[in-house]
Protein backbone atom coordinates (compact mmCIF):
# COMPACT_ATOMS: atom_id res chain seq x y z
CA UNK A 1 0.00 0.00 0.00
CA UNK A 2 2.57 2.34 0.70
CA UNK A 3 4.63 1.66 -2.07
CA UNK A 4 1.40 2.00 -4.45
CA UNK A 5 1.11 5.61 -2.43
CA UNK A 6 4.88 6.49 -2.92
CA UNK A 7 4.97 5.70 -6.70
CA UNK A 8 1.60 7.98 -7.52
CA UNK A 9 3.74 10.22 -5.44
CA UNK A 10 6.89 10.00 -7.31
CA UNK A 11 4.56 10.48 -10.69
CA UNK A 12 3.45 14.00 -9.56
CA UNK A 13 -0.12 13.31 -8.51
CA UNK A 14 -0.24 14.97 -5.09
CA UNK A 15 2.21 17.77 -5.88
CA UNK A 16 2.26 20.50 -2.62
CA UNK A 17 0.43 17.88 -0.34
CA UNK A 18 2.36 16.41 2.65
CA UNK A 19 3.43 13.26 2.56
CA UNK A 20 2.11 11.87 6.11
CA UNK A 21 -1.54 13.12 5.04
CA UNK A 22 -1.26 11.55 1.49
CA UNK A 23 -0.52 8.17 3.53
CA UNK A 24 -3.58 8.55 6.28
CA UNK A 25 -5.95 9.51 4.08
CA UNK A 26 -4.99 6.77 1.65
CA UNK A 27 -5.11 4.27 4.69
CA UNK A 28 -8.34 5.33 5.42
CA UNK A 29 -9.37 4.85 2.08
CA UNK A 30 -8.05 1.94 1.25
CA UNK A 31 -9.33 0.73 4.89
CA UNK A 32 -12.81 1.90 3.68
CA UNK A 33 -12.95 0.41 0.28
CA UNK A 34 -12.15 -3.00 0.76
CA UNK A 35 -14.26 -3.66 3.84
CA UNK A 36 -17.13 -1.80 2.14
CA UNK A 37 -16.43 -2.24 -1.36
CA UNK A 38 -14.98 -5.93 -1.53
CA UNK A 39 -15.78 -7.31 1.39
CA UNK A 40 -19.46 -7.13 1.61
CA UNK A 41 -20.23 -7.22 -1.97
CA UNK A 42 -17.84 -10.35 -2.53
CA UNK A 43 -19.38 -12.47 0.47
CA UNK A 44 -22.63 -11.28 -0.44
CA UNK A 45 -22.19 -11.65 -4.30
CA UNK A 46 -21.16 -14.87 -3.23
CA UNK A 47 -24.07 -16.49 -2.00
CA UNK A 48 -25.58 -15.64 -4.75
CA UNK A 49 -23.17 -17.37 -7.04
CA UNK A 50 -23.14 -20.13 -5.22
CA UNK A 51 -27.03 -20.72 -5.51
CA UNK A 52 -26.72 -19.91 -9.40
CA UNK A 53 -24.21 -22.81 -9.30
CA UNK A 54 -25.56 -25.30 -7.47
CA UNK A 55 -28.54 -24.67 -9.31
CA UNK A 56 -27.69 -25.37 -12.64
CA UNK A 57 -25.68 -28.39 -11.40
CA UNK A 58 -29.33 -29.59 -9.90
CA UNK A 59 -30.30 -29.02 -13.78
CA UNK A 60 -32.31 -25.80 -12.09
CA UNK A 61 -32.51 -21.89 -12.67
CA UNK A 62 -32.04 -20.92 -9.07
CA UNK A 63 -32.73 -17.02 -8.05
CA UNK A 64 -33.41 -15.00 -11.37
CA UNK A 65 -35.99 -12.44 -10.51
CA UNK A 66 -34.90 -9.68 -8.17
CA UNK A 67 -33.06 -7.37 -10.91
CA UNK A 68 -31.28 -8.16 -13.37
CA UNK A 69 -30.45 -12.34 -13.95
CA UNK A 70 -31.63 -12.18 -10.45
CA UNK A 71 -28.40 -10.46 -9.00
CA UNK A 72 -29.56 -8.13 -6.07
CA UNK A 73 -31.25 -11.36 -4.61
CA UNK A 74 -28.23 -11.31 -1.92
CA UNK A 75 -29.22 -7.68 -0.91
CA UNK A 76 -32.90 -8.57 -0.69
CA UNK A 77 -31.82 -11.44 1.30
CA UNK A 78 -29.27 -9.38 3.74
CA UNK A 79 -32.46 -6.86 4.43
CA UNK A 80 -34.31 -9.52 4.88
CA UNK A 81 -32.14 -10.94 7.63
CA UNK A 82 -31.24 -7.49 9.17
CA UNK A 83 -35.58 -6.69 9.64
CA UNK A 84 -35.54 -9.92 11.79
CA UNK A 85 -35.87 -9.90 15.79
CA UNK A 86 -32.06 -10.38 16.94
CA UNK A 87 -33.38 -13.03 19.80
CA UNK A 88 -31.17 -13.85 22.51
CA UNK A 89 -32.21 -17.42 24.41
CA UNK A 90 -33.09 -16.62 28.23
CA UNK A 91 -30.82 -19.54 28.87
CA UNK A 92 -27.79 -17.75 27.03
CA UNK A 93 -24.66 -16.45 28.25
CA UNK A 94 -25.67 -13.03 26.91
CA UNK A 95 -22.35 -11.51 26.84
CA UNK A 96 -20.35 -14.36 24.55
CA UNK A 97 -23.52 -15.05 22.71
CA UNK A 98 -23.32 -11.42 21.53
CA UNK A 99 -19.28 -11.29 21.32
CA UNK A 100 -19.03 -14.59 19.04
CA UNK A 101 -20.21 -13.63 15.79
CA UNK A 102 -17.72 -10.60 16.09
CA UNK A 103 -15.14 -12.12 16.95
CA UNK A 104 -15.22 -14.95 13.97
CA UNK A 105 -16.25 -11.44 11.64
CA UNK A 106 -12.86 -10.56 12.88
CA UNK A 107 -10.69 -13.66 12.19
CA UNK A 108 -11.96 -13.52 8.58
CA UNK A 109 -11.64 -9.90 8.33
CA UNK A 110 -7.97 -9.49 9.35
CA UNK A 111 -6.99 -11.87 7.15
CA UNK A 112 -7.50 -9.34 4.35
CA UNK A 113 -4.86 -7.41 5.84
CA UNK A 114 -1.91 -9.34 4.55
CA UNK A 115 -3.93 -10.92 1.05
CA UNK A 116 -1.93 -8.84 -1.80
CA UNK A 117 -4.17 -7.69 -4.84
CA UNK A 118 -1.49 -6.36 -6.31
CA UNK A 119 2.11 -5.62 -6.10
CA UNK A 120 1.39 -2.60 -4.59
CA UNK A 121 -2.29 -3.19 -3.64
CA UNK A 122 -1.99 -5.02 0.11
CA UNK A 123 -2.77 -3.16 3.25
CA UNK A 124 0.57 -4.35 4.99
CA UNK A 125 3.12 -6.53 3.36
CA UNK A 126 4.22 -8.13 6.70
CA UNK A 127 7.58 -10.33 7.13
CA UNK A 128 5.34 -12.87 8.83
CA UNK A 129 2.05 -12.80 6.14
CA UNK A 130 1.35 -16.03 5.75
CA UNK A 131 2.07 -17.34 9.48
CA UNK A 132 0.11 -14.07 10.44
CA UNK A 133 -2.66 -15.54 8.08
CA UNK A 134 -2.69 -18.72 9.68
CA UNK A 135 -3.28 -17.18 13.31
CA UNK A 136 -6.04 -15.04 12.19
CA UNK A 137 -7.62 -17.38 10.35
CA UNK A 138 -7.78 -20.11 13.51
CA UNK A 139 -9.38 -17.36 15.57
CA UNK A 140 -12.31 -17.91 13.81
CA UNK A 141 -12.55 -21.35 16.04
CA UNK A 142 -12.81 -19.50 19.48
CA UNK A 143 -15.93 -17.41 18.03
CA UNK A 144 -17.41 -20.69 17.20
CA UNK A 145 -16.94 -22.76 20.08
CA UNK A 146 -18.06 -19.36 21.88
CA UNK A 147 -21.10 -19.19 19.84
CA UNK A 148 -21.93 -23.13 20.51
CA UNK A 149 -21.19 -22.91 24.36
CA UNK A 150 -23.05 -19.60 24.99
CA UNK A 151 -26.09 -20.74 23.55
CA UNK A 152 -26.59 -23.33 26.16
CA UNK A 153 -28.43 -25.43 23.28
CA UNK A 154 -26.87 -29.13 22.32
CA UNK A 155 -26.72 -28.56 18.84
CA UNK A 156 -24.74 -25.64 19.00
CA UNK A 157 -22.42 -27.93 21.75
CA UNK A 158 -22.06 -30.28 19.39
CA UNK A 159 -21.29 -27.99 16.36
CA UNK A 160 -18.77 -26.23 18.48
CA UNK A 161 -17.06 -29.05 19.85
CA UNK A 162 -17.03 -30.42 16.18
CA UNK A 163 -15.95 -27.46 14.55
CA UNK A 164 -13.00 -26.77 17.34
CA UNK A 165 -11.92 -30.62 16.85
CA UNK A 166 -12.29 -30.16 13.16
CA UNK A 167 -10.23 -26.62 12.88
CA UNK A 168 -7.23 -27.15 15.12
CA UNK A 169 -6.54 -30.89 13.52
CA UNK A 170 -6.78 -29.34 9.90
CA UNK A 171 -4.47 -26.97 10.80
CA UNK A 172 -1.64 -29.28 11.06
CA UNK A 173 -2.08 -30.17 7.57
CA UNK A 174 -2.65 -26.76 6.12
CA UNK A 175 0.77 -25.47 7.92
CA UNK A 176 2.45 -28.32 6.45
CA UNK A 177 1.70 -27.76 3.38
CA UNK A 178 2.58 -24.00 3.43
CA UNK A 179 6.32 -25.17 4.56
CA UNK A 180 7.20 -26.89 1.08
CA UNK A 181 6.63 -23.18 -0.28
CA UNK A 182 8.19 -21.27 2.53
CA UNK A 183 11.32 -23.59 2.22
CA UNK A 184 11.19 -22.83 -1.77
CA UNK A 185 11.38 -19.10 -1.29
CA UNK A 186 13.21 -18.47 1.88
CA UNK A 187 9.99 -15.71 3.09
CA UNK A 188 7.18 -15.81 4.88
CA UNK A 189 6.39 -12.68 2.99
CA UNK A 190 2.96 -12.91 0.74
CA UNK A 191 4.34 -10.94 -1.47
CA UNK A 192 7.72 -12.27 -1.64
CA UNK A 193 5.97 -15.94 -2.18
CA UNK A 194 4.64 -14.03 -5.34
CA UNK A 195 7.63 -12.36 -6.86
CA UNK A 196 9.35 -15.66 -6.52
CA UNK A 197 6.61 -16.95 -8.71
CA UNK A 198 6.47 -15.78 -12.36
CA UNK A 199 2.95 -15.11 -14.44
CA UNK A 200 3.25 -18.21 -16.54
CA UNK A 201 1.65 -21.23 -15.07
CA UNK A 202 4.60 -23.84 -15.01
CA UNK A 203 6.11 -20.97 -12.99
CA UNK A 204 4.05 -21.07 -10.73
CA UNK A 205 4.87 -23.26 -7.36
CA UNK A 206 1.64 -25.71 -7.92
CA UNK A 207 4.11 -27.37 -10.96
CA UNK A 208 7.15 -26.24 -9.66
CA UNK A 209 7.97 -30.35 -7.56
CA UNK A 210 6.10 -33.08 -7.32
CA UNK A 211 5.71 -32.56 -3.53
CA UNK A 212 4.24 -29.00 -3.87
CA UNK A 213 1.65 -30.26 -6.53
CA UNK A 214 0.98 -32.67 -3.78
CA UNK A 215 1.16 -30.12 -1.32
CA UNK A 216 -1.27 -27.99 -3.44
CA UNK A 217 -4.24 -30.21 -2.95
CA UNK A 218 -3.92 -31.09 0.80
CA UNK A 219 -3.87 -27.48 1.47
CA UNK A 220 -6.93 -26.94 -0.68
CA UNK A 221 -8.67 -29.53 0.82
CA UNK A 222 -7.63 -28.77 4.45
CA UNK A 223 -8.52 -25.11 3.58
CA UNK A 224 -11.89 -26.14 3.03
CA UNK A 225 -12.27 -28.50 6.43
CA UNK A 226 -11.20 -24.87 7.90
CA UNK A 227 -13.67 -22.96 6.21
CA UNK A 228 -16.30 -25.35 7.24
CA UNK A 229 -17.16 -26.04 3.41
CA UNK A 230 -18.86 -29.33 2.43
CA UNK A 231 -17.54 -32.51 2.71
CA UNK A 232 -16.44 -31.21 6.07
CA UNK A 233 -19.59 -29.09 7.21
CA UNK A 234 -19.66 -31.02 10.04
CA UNK A 235 -20.00 -28.10 12.10
CA UNK A 236 -23.54 -27.37 11.04
CA UNK A 237 -24.72 -30.29 9.53
CA UNK A 238 -28.30 -29.51 8.52
CA UNK A 239 -29.37 -32.95 8.87
CA UNK A 240 -27.74 -33.82 12.25
CA UNK A 241 -27.41 -30.53 13.83
CA UNK A 242 -30.33 -28.22 13.06
CA UNK A 243 -27.90 -25.40 12.17
CA UNK A 244 -24.68 -26.43 14.80
CA UNK A 245 -23.46 -23.47 16.13
CA UNK A 246 -25.86 -20.82 14.58
CA UNK A 247 -29.06 -22.81 15.54
CA UNK A 248 -30.13 -20.09 18.31
CA UNK A 249 -28.64 -17.22 16.31
CA UNK A 250 -31.01 -14.80 13.91
CA UNK A 251 -31.04 -11.62 12.61
CA UNK A 252 -27.97 -9.62 12.03
CA UNK A 253 -25.48 -11.92 14.17
CA UNK A 254 -26.70 -14.97 11.86
CA UNK A 255 -26.20 -12.28 8.76
CA UNK A 256 -22.68 -12.02 10.14
CA UNK A 257 -21.90 -15.49 10.56
CA UNK A 258 -22.70 -16.37 7.25
CA UNK A 259 -21.17 -13.16 5.85
CA UNK A 260 -17.86 -14.32 7.34
CA UNK A 261 -18.91 -18.28 6.01
CA UNK A 262 -18.60 -16.63 2.55
CA UNK A 263 -16.18 -14.22 2.47
CA UNK A 264 -13.74 -16.95 4.47
CA UNK A 265 -14.23 -19.00 0.95
CA UNK A 266 -12.82 -16.59 -0.78
CA UNK A 267 -9.84 -16.13 1.71
CA UNK A 268 -9.26 -19.38 0.87
CA UNK A 269 -9.01 -18.79 -2.37
CA UNK A 270 -6.89 -16.23 -2.20
CA UNK A 271 -4.39 -17.92 -0.09
CA UNK A 272 -4.18 -20.82 -2.54
CA UNK A 273 -3.76 -18.42 -5.49
CA UNK A 274 -1.14 -16.23 -3.50
CA UNK A 275 0.94 -19.87 -2.41
CA UNK A 276 0.52 -21.70 -5.27
CA UNK A 277 -1.17 -20.38 -8.70
CA UNK A 278 1.17 -16.97 -9.29
CA UNK A 279 -0.62 -14.67 -7.06
CA UNK A 280 -0.98 -11.71 -9.29
CA UNK A 281 1.48 -12.28 -11.51
CA UNK A 282 0.94 -10.24 -15.01
CA UNK A 283 3.24 -10.79 -18.39
CA UNK A 284 4.94 -7.17 -18.49
CA UNK A 285 2.36 -5.78 -20.81
CA UNK A 286 2.34 -2.13 -19.46
CA UNK A 287 4.20 0.43 -17.60
CA UNK A 288 1.70 2.55 -16.26
CA UNK A 289 1.43 2.14 -12.46
CA UNK A 290 -2.45 2.38 -12.49
CA UNK A 291 -3.32 -0.04 -15.36
CA UNK A 292 -0.64 -2.12 -14.09
CA UNK A 293 -2.76 -2.35 -10.55
CA UNK A 294 -6.35 -2.85 -12.20
CA UNK A 295 -4.45 -5.66 -14.24
CA UNK A 296 -2.94 -7.12 -11.36
CA UNK A 297 -6.17 -7.11 -9.41
CA UNK A 298 -8.17 -8.65 -11.78
CA UNK A 299 -5.79 -11.63 -12.16
CA UNK A 300 -5.60 -11.97 -8.56
CA UNK A 301 -9.15 -11.67 -8.47
CA UNK A 302 -9.96 -14.15 -11.03
CA UNK A 303 -7.86 -16.65 -10.61
CA UNK A 304 -8.95 -16.63 -6.53
CA UNK A 305 -12.73 -16.37 -7.30
CA UNK A 306 -12.03 -19.78 -9.62
CA UNK A 307 -11.72 -21.64 -6.38
CA UNK A 308 -14.28 -20.22 -5.08
CA UNK A 309 -16.31 -21.47 -7.75
CA UNK A 310 -14.40 -24.60 -7.06
CA UNK A 311 -15.37 -24.77 -3.73
CA UNK A 312 -19.37 -24.30 -4.56
CA UNK A 313 -18.71 -27.40 -7.40
CA UNK A 314 -17.04 -29.39 -4.94
CA UNK A 315 -20.41 -28.63 -2.29
CA UNK A 316 -22.50 -29.58 -4.80
CA UNK A 317 -20.49 -32.92 -5.75
CA UNK A 318 -19.77 -34.61 -2.43
CA UNK A 319 -21.77 -35.75 0.66
CA UNK A 320 -20.78 -34.88 4.05
CA UNK A 321 -17.93 -37.14 5.67
CA UNK A 322 -18.65 -38.93 9.00
CA UNK A 323 -16.81 -37.49 12.24
CA UNK A 324 -14.17 -40.79 12.09
CA UNK A 325 -14.01 -40.36 8.80
CA UNK A 326 -13.48 -36.45 9.02
CA UNK A 327 -10.64 -37.32 11.75
CA UNK A 328 -9.06 -40.15 9.35
CA UNK A 329 -8.90 -38.08 6.41
CA UNK A 330 -6.51 -35.86 8.20
CA UNK A 331 -4.26 -37.69 10.26
CA UNK A 332 -3.77 -40.97 9.03
CA UNK A 333 -3.61 -39.19 5.10
CA UNK A 334 -2.80 -35.69 5.21
CA UNK A 335 -0.88 -35.21 7.82
CA UNK A 336 1.84 -37.70 6.96
CA UNK A 337 1.57 -36.82 3.24
CA UNK A 338 2.36 -33.44 4.42
CA UNK A 339 5.35 -34.37 6.40
CA UNK A 340 6.64 -36.51 3.53
CA UNK A 341 6.44 -32.99 1.45
CA UNK A 342 8.05 -31.34 3.54
CA UNK A 343 10.85 -33.46 3.84
CA UNK A 344 11.12 -33.99 0.30
CA UNK A 345 11.27 -30.15 -0.23
CA UNK A 346 13.94 -29.72 1.82
CA UNK A 347 15.90 -32.64 -0.03
CA UNK A 348 14.72 -31.27 -3.18
CA UNK A 349 16.45 -27.10 -2.35
CA UNK A 350 18.95 -28.77 -1.08
CA UNK A 351 19.59 -31.06 -4.14
CA UNK A 352 18.87 -28.02 -6.76
CA UNK A 353 19.36 -24.90 -5.39
CA UNK A 354 20.02 -23.40 -8.37
CA UNK A 355 16.99 -24.69 -10.27
CA UNK A 356 15.47 -27.81 -11.64
CA UNK A 357 15.52 -27.22 -14.82
CA UNK A 358 12.70 -29.01 -17.00
CA UNK A 359 10.48 -30.35 -13.75
CA UNK A 360 8.46 -27.55 -13.84
CA UNK A 361 7.31 -28.20 -17.28
CA UNK A 362 7.11 -31.87 -17.13
CA UNK A 363 4.84 -31.34 -14.06
CA UNK A 364 3.00 -28.26 -16.07
CA UNK A 365 2.17 -30.75 -18.68
CA UNK A 366 0.76 -33.88 -15.77
CA UNK A 367 -1.06 -30.60 -14.44
CA UNK A 368 -2.75 -30.20 -18.27
CA UNK A 369 -3.16 -33.53 -18.88
CA UNK A 370 -5.33 -34.23 -15.54
CA UNK A 371 -7.58 -31.00 -17.45
CA UNK A 372 -7.89 -32.61 -20.44
CA UNK A 373 -8.68 -36.31 -19.12
CA UNK A 374 -11.18 -34.55 -16.65
CA UNK A 375 -12.94 -32.77 -19.72
CA UNK A 376 -12.54 -36.33 -21.83
CA UNK A 377 -14.81 -37.71 -18.27
CA UNK A 378 -17.52 -34.67 -18.83
CA UNK A 379 -17.68 -35.57 -22.72
CA UNK A 380 -18.06 -38.90 -21.27
CA UNK A 381 -20.94 -38.53 -18.79
CA UNK A 382 -22.70 -36.54 -21.85
CA UNK A 383 -22.77 -39.12 -24.01
CA UNK A 384 -23.88 -41.61 -21.76
CA UNK A 385 -26.38 -38.98 -20.96
CA UNK A 386 -27.16 -38.96 -24.58
CA UNK A 387 -26.95 -35.62 -24.91
CA UNK A 388 -25.64 -35.44 -28.58
CA UNK A 389 -27.62 -31.72 -29.69
CA UNK A 390 -26.04 -28.90 -29.17
CA UNK A 391 -29.01 -27.05 -28.34
CA UNK A 392 -29.69 -29.52 -25.02
CA UNK A 393 -26.40 -27.67 -23.82
CA UNK A 394 -26.62 -24.07 -21.97
CA UNK A 395 -23.13 -22.99 -21.22
CA UNK A 396 -23.85 -19.39 -20.87
CA UNK A 397 -24.20 -18.50 -17.10
CA UNK A 398 -27.67 -16.60 -17.74
CA UNK A 399 -30.65 -18.07 -18.01
CA UNK B 1 -4.97 -51.50 7.42
CA UNK B 2 -2.15 -52.86 5.24
CA UNK B 3 -0.28 -50.40 2.75
CA UNK B 4 -1.92 -52.21 -0.57
CA UNK B 5 -5.53 -50.68 1.08
CA UNK B 6 -4.16 -47.65 2.07
CA UNK B 7 -2.66 -46.59 -1.26
CA UNK B 8 -5.42 -48.25 -3.07
CA UNK B 9 -7.74 -46.10 -0.89
CA UNK B 10 -5.65 -42.63 -1.90
CA UNK B 11 -5.72 -43.63 -5.50
CA UNK B 12 -9.43 -44.44 -5.04
CA UNK B 13 -10.23 -41.23 -3.99
CA UNK B 14 -8.39 -39.06 -6.19
CA UNK B 15 -10.89 -41.08 -9.09
CA UNK B 16 -13.87 -41.77 -8.05
CA UNK B 17 -13.87 -37.73 -6.85
CA UNK B 18 -12.59 -36.34 -10.26
CA UNK B 19 -15.25 -38.87 -11.98
CA UNK B 20 -17.69 -37.30 -9.34
CA UNK B 21 -17.07 -33.78 -10.40
CA UNK B 22 -16.83 -34.91 -13.89
CA UNK B 23 -20.46 -35.96 -13.15
CA UNK B 24 -21.61 -32.52 -11.93
CA UNK B 25 -19.98 -30.62 -14.37
CA UNK B 26 -21.29 -32.73 -17.14
CA UNK B 27 -24.70 -31.63 -15.51
CA UNK B 28 -23.74 -27.98 -14.83
CA UNK B 29 -23.30 -26.87 -18.80
CA UNK B 30 -26.78 -28.53 -19.53
CA UNK B 31 -29.81 -26.46 -20.10
CA UNK B 32 -32.09 -26.31 -16.99
CA UNK B 33 -35.25 -28.47 -16.69
CA UNK B 34 -37.27 -25.66 -14.63
CA UNK B 35 -40.50 -24.75 -16.94
CA UNK B 36 -40.28 -20.79 -15.10
CA UNK B 37 -44.47 -20.52 -14.43
CA UNK B 38 -46.15 -18.41 -15.00
CA UNK B 39 -44.25 -15.26 -16.74
CA UNK B 40 -41.68 -17.05 -18.69
CA UNK B 41 -44.04 -19.67 -20.64
CA UNK B 42 -43.59 -19.42 -24.48
CA UNK B 43 -47.40 -20.23 -24.18
CA UNK B 44 -50.21 -19.58 -21.74
CA UNK B 45 -50.27 -22.88 -20.06
CA UNK B 46 -54.23 -22.61 -20.37
CA UNK B 47 -54.22 -22.33 -23.80
CA UNK B 48 -52.48 -25.67 -24.18
CA UNK B 49 -54.98 -27.31 -21.84
CA UNK B 50 -57.63 -29.69 -23.91
CA UNK B 51 -61.08 -28.46 -24.56
CA UNK B 52 -62.99 -30.08 -21.97
CA UNK B 53 -60.50 -29.73 -19.05
CA UNK B 54 -62.50 -28.55 -16.01
CA UNK B 55 -61.14 -25.37 -14.79
CA UNK B 56 -63.09 -22.42 -12.85
CA UNK B 57 -67.10 -22.84 -14.31
CA UNK B 58 -67.93 -19.53 -16.49
CA UNK B 59 -71.82 -19.42 -17.58
CA UNK B 60 -72.37 -17.80 -21.04
CA UNK B 61 -75.79 -15.72 -19.48
CA UNK B 62 -76.84 -14.74 -23.40
CA UNK B 63 -77.81 -18.61 -24.10
CA UNK B 64 -78.45 -19.48 -20.90
CA UNK B 65 -82.46 -20.83 -20.64
CA UNK B 66 -83.01 -20.54 -17.19
CA UNK B 67 -84.07 -23.95 -16.89
CA UNK B 68 -82.05 -24.29 -13.18
CA UNK B 69 -80.81 -27.96 -14.37
CA UNK B 70 -77.29 -26.82 -13.54
CA UNK B 71 -78.48 -25.43 -10.07
CA UNK B 72 -80.65 -29.14 -9.58
CA UNK B 73 -77.57 -31.55 -10.65
CA UNK B 74 -75.19 -29.67 -8.40
CA UNK B 75 -74.34 -32.51 -5.45
CA UNK B 76 -73.09 -29.81 -3.28
CA UNK B 77 -75.15 -26.54 -4.00
CA UNK B 78 -72.93 -24.29 -5.17
CA UNK B 79 -74.94 -22.62 -8.02
CA UNK B 80 -77.86 -20.53 -6.92
CA UNK B 81 -80.18 -19.06 -9.32
CA UNK B 82 -83.20 -17.26 -8.84
CA UNK B 83 -85.84 -16.93 -12.03
CA UNK B 84 -89.20 -16.30 -12.60
CA UNK B 85 -91.59 -16.41 -15.09
CA UNK B 86 -92.72 -12.81 -16.31
CA UNK B 87 -95.20 -12.60 -19.18
CA UNK B 88 -94.60 -9.26 -19.84
CA UNK B 89 -91.17 -9.94 -20.43
CA UNK B 90 -91.26 -13.27 -22.02
CA UNK B 91 -89.65 -15.88 -20.27
CA UNK B 92 -88.21 -16.76 -17.74
CA UNK B 93 -85.97 -13.80 -16.01
CA UNK B 94 -83.25 -14.20 -13.91
CA UNK B 95 -82.41 -12.28 -11.21
CA UNK B 96 -79.21 -13.81 -9.82
CA UNK B 97 -76.99 -16.48 -11.27
CA UNK B 98 -74.19 -17.06 -8.41
CA UNK B 99 -71.84 -19.91 -8.41
CA UNK B 100 -69.47 -20.23 -5.35
CA UNK B 101 -66.26 -21.33 -6.60
CA UNK B 102 -65.11 -21.69 -3.01
CA UNK B 103 -67.40 -24.94 -2.40
CA UNK B 104 -67.36 -26.07 -6.58
CA UNK B 105 -65.59 -29.29 -6.32
CA UNK B 106 -65.18 -29.32 -10.54
CA UNK B 107 -67.28 -32.73 -10.96
CA UNK B 108 -68.82 -30.83 -14.45
CA UNK B 109 -71.94 -32.33 -13.45
CA UNK B 110 -74.18 -29.12 -13.98
CA UNK B 111 -72.57 -28.59 -17.79
CA UNK B 112 -73.51 -32.08 -18.09
CA UNK B 113 -77.44 -31.25 -18.75
CA UNK B 114 -77.46 -27.83 -19.64
CA UNK B 115 -79.66 -27.48 -22.73
CA UNK B 116 -77.64 -25.11 -24.92
CA UNK B 117 -73.64 -25.91 -22.88
CA UNK B 118 -74.48 -22.33 -21.62
CA UNK B 119 -72.38 -23.01 -18.33
CA UNK B 120 -69.08 -24.61 -18.78
CA UNK B 121 -65.37 -25.22 -17.04
CA UNK B 122 -62.90 -23.26 -18.80
CA UNK B 123 -59.21 -23.86 -18.41
CA UNK B 124 -58.77 -21.05 -16.39
CA UNK B 125 -57.74 -22.84 -13.08
CA UNK B 126 -55.50 -19.18 -11.49
CA UNK B 127 -58.17 -19.18 -8.77
CA UNK B 128 -56.33 -17.80 -6.03
CA UNK B 129 -58.38 -14.87 -4.22
CA UNK B 130 -57.64 -13.02 -0.99
CA UNK B 131 -61.59 -13.53 0.50
CA UNK B 132 -64.48 -16.33 0.16
CA UNK B 133 -66.55 -13.78 -1.08
CA UNK B 134 -64.52 -12.90 -4.31
CA UNK B 135 -64.99 -16.23 -5.05
CA UNK B 136 -68.52 -15.67 -5.60
CA UNK B 137 -68.53 -15.25 -8.97
CA UNK B 138 -72.10 -13.74 -9.93
CA UNK B 139 -73.25 -13.60 -13.48
CA UNK B 140 -76.27 -11.41 -13.34
CA UNK B 141 -75.89 -8.02 -12.95
CA UNK B 142 -79.21 -6.76 -13.46
CA UNK B 143 -82.10 -8.91 -14.32
CA UNK B 144 -81.91 -10.23 -17.61
CA UNK B 145 -84.71 -12.20 -19.61
CA UNK B 146 -83.79 -16.25 -20.01
CA UNK B 147 -82.82 -16.98 -24.16
CA UNK B 148 -85.26 -19.10 -25.86
CA UNK B 149 -84.46 -21.24 -28.59
CA UNK B 150 -85.88 -20.16 -31.96
CA UNK B 151 -87.34 -23.08 -34.23
CA UNK B 152 -86.10 -22.09 -37.22
CA UNK B 153 -82.63 -21.68 -35.64
CA UNK B 154 -80.39 -19.18 -34.40
CA UNK B 155 -79.37 -16.55 -37.01
CA UNK B 156 -77.60 -13.90 -34.60
CA UNK B 157 -74.08 -14.80 -35.85
CA UNK B 158 -72.41 -13.69 -32.06
CA UNK B 159 -75.32 -16.74 -30.70
CA UNK B 160 -74.50 -18.96 -33.20
CA UNK B 161 -71.09 -18.92 -32.66
CA UNK B 162 -71.54 -19.49 -28.61
CA UNK B 163 -74.18 -22.01 -29.15
CA UNK B 164 -72.10 -23.82 -31.41
CA UNK B 165 -69.42 -23.96 -28.50
CA UNK B 166 -71.65 -25.15 -26.41
CA UNK B 167 -73.12 -27.99 -27.73
CA UNK B 168 -69.83 -28.84 -28.98
CA UNK B 169 -68.96 -28.95 -25.49
CA UNK B 170 -71.84 -30.39 -24.45
CA UNK B 171 -71.99 -33.02 -27.01
CA UNK B 172 -68.78 -34.63 -26.12
CA UNK B 173 -70.13 -35.95 -23.08
CA UNK B 174 -72.16 -38.23 -24.97
CA UNK B 175 -69.53 -38.79 -27.26
CA UNK B 176 -65.87 -38.76 -25.50
CA UNK B 177 -64.12 -40.53 -27.82
CA UNK B 178 -64.64 -38.36 -30.70
CA UNK B 179 -62.12 -36.26 -31.30
CA UNK B 180 -62.62 -32.36 -30.37
CA UNK B 181 -60.64 -30.94 -32.59
CA UNK B 182 -63.04 -31.63 -35.52
CA UNK B 183 -65.61 -28.34 -34.53
CA UNK B 184 -69.02 -29.75 -35.56
CA UNK B 185 -71.76 -28.14 -33.56
CA UNK B 186 -73.60 -31.30 -33.60
CA UNK B 187 -77.02 -29.76 -32.34
CA UNK B 188 -78.35 -33.47 -32.40
CA UNK B 189 -75.89 -34.17 -29.02
CA UNK B 190 -78.62 -31.96 -27.10
CA UNK B 191 -80.93 -35.29 -25.94
CA UNK B 192 -77.35 -36.71 -23.93
CA UNK B 193 -78.83 -34.12 -21.72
Amino acid sequence: MQDFLDSLIAQGYFSGVPTGLVYAVGMIVFAAIVLLVFILNVAGGTTFVERRVWARIQSRVGPNRVGPQGILQWLVDGIKLLMKEDLIPAAADRILFSLAPYIVMMGFVAAFVVLPFGSHLIIADMSVGILYLTAVTSLVVVGILMAGWASNNKWSLIGGIRSAAQIVSYEIPAGLSIFPIVLMTGTLSMQGIIRAQGWAPWNWFVFSTPFTFIAFFIFFTSALAEGNRTPFDLPEADSELVAGFVTEYSGVRYLIFFMAEWGNLYVIGAVVTTLFLGGWQIPPVTDNVVLRAILEFLTFFIKSYFWVLVAMWVRATLPRTRVDQLMSVCWKYLVPFAFINMLGTALWVVLFPNGDGVVHYFMFAIGVAIIVHFFRRVLFHLRRARIRERNELLLSPLS
Amino acid sequence: MNRQSYLGGIVDVCKTVLDGMAVTFSHFVRKPSTVQYPDRMPVRVQDTLPFRYRGILEVDLEICTGCLACERACPIDCIVIDATKDKAAGGMVMTRFDIDMAKCMYCGLCSEPCPTGAIHHTPEFEGADFSLESLIRRFVKDPVVAYKPKKKGEDDPRLLEMLDRGLRYVGEFADPDRPSADGAPAGAKEDAA
